[in-house]
């Protein structure tokens, strides 16, 4: 699995904490990508929208409905952040797309820092809001008062355990499919070796196009999915009552 | 015998942990075909829970990602 070692961009050192490695490099890609695509798109500003335009102008409609629909209108604030995360996140997945590309969100150390800061703004905005109201989270008063125990002990679980699927789900999901897409590339040159390749090798081919077609929708929902898991979480943060 | 035991187990359970997949495709599935058999019967009001419809799946395949999570710990981490 050639492509998800981390090695260093010049050179063949260590990898330290400030070695400048292929992970920078696409992370930054990333960066310049978004930069790129927002200060182009909103440089013309025409009220007919150029391509450009229209691409940015419909990220940001679609990602800011999504915040007021989910988080509710006092959720608008974090617009820039989650904005900033939903694009950051779409851009790594799909420059992963590339051949020869390496992707970041496949690796659970980039993902994991994203979820946790996930988890400390909400829990922070949480209390910050709330005060020790936000506990109530934790205690559901709809249920009955015997039950309330039990369900208090999982939904502290379940909100501890929000970073860690938070972040594995993204990981999981760019790492599964880039090492499918290999496991069937490895069974493509068989003809060069086998007669039986001449059965295997196009069927992988085509698998390995199929995959392609299928990796192209997970990188969007993926990205989609971790955004709307965000706008979820402030929601329980701004208004924890159940 | 060459090998070590425990890296057998190891690696059995890894296999083992696959079955996991099989619960998150069960469960993906059921909240999909739910959504589209709800949204054939009211499609004016499909568009409005498609964001329902990504926490749903999203939640159902969280679990099927754990035990991807326990395969990998087992091939590397016991």
């Amino acid at each position: 699995m050639d492509q998800f070692i981390v090695r260093p961009l010049f050179g063949d050192g260590d990898v330290g904490v400030f070695t400048i490695t292929n992970a920078t490099l696409w992370m930054a890609l990333s960066v310049l990508g978004i930069a790129l695509l927002f200060i182009v798109g909103t440089r013309g500003r025409a009220i007919v929208p150029t391509r450009v335009q229209s691409v940015a102008e419909l990220a940001y409609g679609f990602i800011h409905k999504m915040v007021e629909d989910v988080a509710g209108k006092d959720g608008l604030k974090f617009f820039p952040y989650i904005f900033t995360l939903f694009l950051f996140i779409v851009f790594s997945n799909f420059l992963g797309l590339l051949p020869k590309a390496f992707t970041p969100t496949s690796h659970i150390a980039v993902t994991a820092v994203l979820a946790v800061l996930v988890f400390l703004t909400v829990t922070i905005v949480g209390f910050v809001k709330n005060g020790a109201g936000f506990l109530s989270l934790f205690w559901v008063s709809s249920a009955p008062l015997a039950l309330r125990p039990v369900l208090a002990l999982i939904e502290v679980i379940s909100y501890f355990v929000r970073p860690v699927s938070h972040s594995i789900r993204l990981a999981g999901n760019m790492m599964a499919g880039h090492a499918v897409i290999k496991v069937f590339a490895a069974f493509a040159p068989l003809v060069l070796i086998s007669t039986i390749g001449i059965a295997v090798t196009p069927l992988s081919i085509l698998a390995i196009t199929a995959m392609y077609g299928l990796e192209i929708l997970v990188a969007f929902i993926q990205a989609y999915v971790f955004t709307i898991l965000t706008c979820v979480y402030l929601k329980d943060a701004l208004h924890p009552h159940h | 015998m060459t090998g070590d035991i425990v890296q057998m187990g190891a690696y059995i359970g890894a296999g083992l942990a696959c079955m996991g997949m099989g619960g998150a495709a069960v469960g993906v599935g059921n909240v999909a075909g739910n959504f589209l058999s709800g949204a054939l019967r009211n499609p004016s009001a499909a568009p409005g829970q498609t964001a329902t419809l990504f926490i749903g799946i999203a939640f159902a395949e969280a679990l099927g990602i754990f035990s991807f999570l326990v395969a990998l710990l087992l091939m590397f981490a016991v």
